[in-house]
């Protein structure tokens, strides 16, 4: 007793700071949790939110290109199929030059040059995909209807087979203006990953592929990419995931129409545009149950692009980490 | 020599065009710009910050938009960034050994890249549809669970550069964890936090699709939390889509004000970066 009062301002003093140690430890605890239940939560409100129009229409919905409020008779296949044929063209177009931007910045630019050029080029996925949006329907959509598509379906609309995918009025809007700009918002995602991978070639492989008379882009195309083919994909992946899930910009210029066209020059829907159009007027429980069966298809689709991007991202780190 | 001569051909070939991409991804960057410029430059005037958002066909302004926009993201920020930092203070302090603190990372890196419009529903389905209304509150929700990903990631990054040493510095002095932490590591990554605190504010500013089905839109002024609240990015939606011309000046002088207020914030969040790195 008497020797616990003699130090008690020290003890007490010491108590606290535990005390307050595990206290703050539980709340960072708490809050990392948070994260994990976020996503946890989003899966599971969409998969209650679905649950009518999965009741209702099976695994049709899946494949029935149905779309009609009026009847309640709902499909995903159109949404899904414009959300994947965006996306892949966006990718066709994105990836290469991305390549080529992060092969120019990390091999060929000046010093004094990489640094402005990389910031450029990040900037461009700073700009609000709104603004992508509106851009997209005034200025370019104009433009290409005027200039590039009467080309487009004069000279290659009637190619066999690969002529349908040319032809229709040119308005300017429709699938392939979508996947374009698509394709301008992820090319910096791709490339600063690319460029981010090419980065951590150990210089002694770079050089001495050098000191045996490679060319530079021998260097690059049989050394650097099979180096780092891993985080190369992980960054495509990761480009994808943001071209799948992207809305607005999306939703100003695909045409917002419920078909499957052949052509590319023809409006077409995503997931995401669907629900930014129709969302807040669905009435019912059905309509709104489908749209949210879409947004539920959508997220599961990024989630697996996604997280195949962090596992080859991760297998990437991790080989650098052991080397080093 | 042949062969010789075609791989120099490749070679030079191939580097023409990579600098062609870069010319490419830099062209669509000054062309957005220049068409946000003159088409947006002119109607930008003193009215824009002092008029409400017209009725269809007569003049007006954007403050309700611009005030209920400021509204949301501070609100946003305020619930997100806190979340975000403690967070990411477990992953890098206090789990480093855990098993939940690998998971949490990945989910992270997954809810950053995933689409904003499923945030949206998923804060429809979990307070607008329980509330009955759409509401700023909603709004400011939707925007916070972009801002915690932004803030995680990067103070995550930022805690990490930190050496070691300092940490046992302090420790070796007496202080407890938590000290060691709030005094030391927090005010040595301090820059870093405060620069993924701006990035995630430009990152919401421009966030349309999560507020579509949260805020709404509101075309008087309100400042009532409870009530659906104007902002920028719907206003600029509503009025770009909409046949009047009016609206399409006042959409143009909003794009241009949202996209280089963000230009702007993200320009000084990488030099604050760039100068921060090195001496961590």
């Amino acid at each position: 007793m008497d020797r616990q009062v003699s130090s008690s301002p020290a003890a007490t003093g010491l108590q606290r700071g535990v005390h307050l140690d595990s206290l703050f430890r539980g709340a960072t605890r708490v809050f990392a949790f948070l994260v994990f239940a976020i996503v946890i939560g989003i899966l599971i409100s969409l998969i209650i939110g679905a649950y009518p129009a999965f009741h209702k229409f099976g695994f049709g919905f899946f494949t029935s290109t149905e779309w009609n409020p009026v009847t309640e008779q709902f499909g995903a296949l159109v949404a899904i199929f414009g959300t994947l044929v965006t996306s892949a063209i966006a990718l066709l177009i994105a990836v290469p030059v991305s390549f080529g931007i992060a092969l120019f910045i990390t091999q060929l630019a000046p010093g004094w040059l990489k640094r402005p050029i990389a910031t450029a080029v990040e900037l461009l996925a700073a700009i609000p995909s709104i603004i992508y949006g509106i851009w997209g329907l005034f200025v370019f959509a104009p433009l290409f209807a005027d200039h590039v598509q009467p080309w487009f379906t004069e000279h290659l609309g009637n190619w066999p087979v690969l002529g349908a995918l040319f032809q229709g009025p040119p308005m300017g809007i429709g699938m392939f203006t979508a996947s374009l700009i698509l394709a301008i918002m992820v090319i910096p995602f791709i490339a600063s990953v690319m460029r981010d991978v090419f980065d951590v070639v150990p210089e002694s492989l770079t050089e001495s592929a050098y000191a045996l008379g490679s060319t530079t882009w021998e260097v690059v195309w049989n050394v650097i990419l099979p180096y780092t083919k891993a985080g190369v994909v992980g960054g495509i992946m990761l480009g994808l995931g943001r071209a799948l899930g992207e809305t607005m910009a999306v939703t100003f210029v695909i045409g917002n129409a419920h078909n499957i066209s052949a052509s590319l020059f023809m409006p077409g829907n995503t997931i995401a545009s669907t629900l930014a159009n129709e969302f807040t007027e669905a009435t019912g429980t059905i309509y709104p149950s489908a749209l949210i069966a879409i947004g539920l298809i959508l997220f599961l689709i990024t989630f697996v692009v996604l997280a195949f991007a962090k596992l080859l991202l991760m297998r990437l780190t991790a080989r650098e980490g052991t080397r080093s | 020599m042949n062969l010789y001569r075609r791989r120099i051909f490749l070679n030079y070939f191939n580097l023409t065009i990579s600098v062609l991409t870069t010319l490419f991804g830099l062209f669509w960057l000054v062309w957005l710009l220049w068409t946000l410029l003159s088409n947006g430059l002119q109607y930008v005037s003193l009215d824009v910050f002092t008029q409400m958002t017209p009725p269809p066909g007569s003049a007006g302004g954007l403050l309700n938009a611009i005030v209920g926009s400021a509204i949301m993201t501070v609100l946003g920020v305020a619930i997100g960034a806190p979340v975000g930092v403690l967070a990411a203070t477990y992953l890098s302090e206090f789990g480093r050994a855990s098993r939940l603190a690998p998971i949490v990372r990945f989910v992270n890196d997954i809810l950053l890249s995933a689409p904003s419009i499923i945030i949206g529903v998923f804060v429809f389905e979990i307070m607008v549809v329980n509330m009955g209304h759409f509401s700023g509150w909603a709004g400011s929700v939707a925007l916070a669970f972009i801002v915690i990903p932004v803030v995680v990631r990067t103070t995550e990054d930022m805690l990490r550069l930190v050496p070691d040493t300092l940490r046992e510095a302090a420790a070796a002095l007496g202080a407890p964890q938590w000290k060691v932490i709030v005094r030391v590591v927090y005010r040595a990554a301090r820059a870093g936090i405060l620069t993924g605190v701006m990035l995630a504010i430009a990152r919401i500013s421009g966030e349309t699709a999560p507020l579509l089905f949260t805020a709404l839109n509101n075309q008087f002024w309100s400042t009532d939390m409870n009530q659906p609240m104007a902002n920028l990015p719907y206003v600029i939606f509503q009025f770009a889509m909409s046949p009047y011309d009016d609206w399409h000046h006042l959409a143009w002088a909003g794009a241009l004000l949202i996209t280089f207020s963000i230009l702007l914030l993200n320009i000084i969040a990488r030099v604050v970066l760039r100068e921060r790195k090195p001496s961590l």
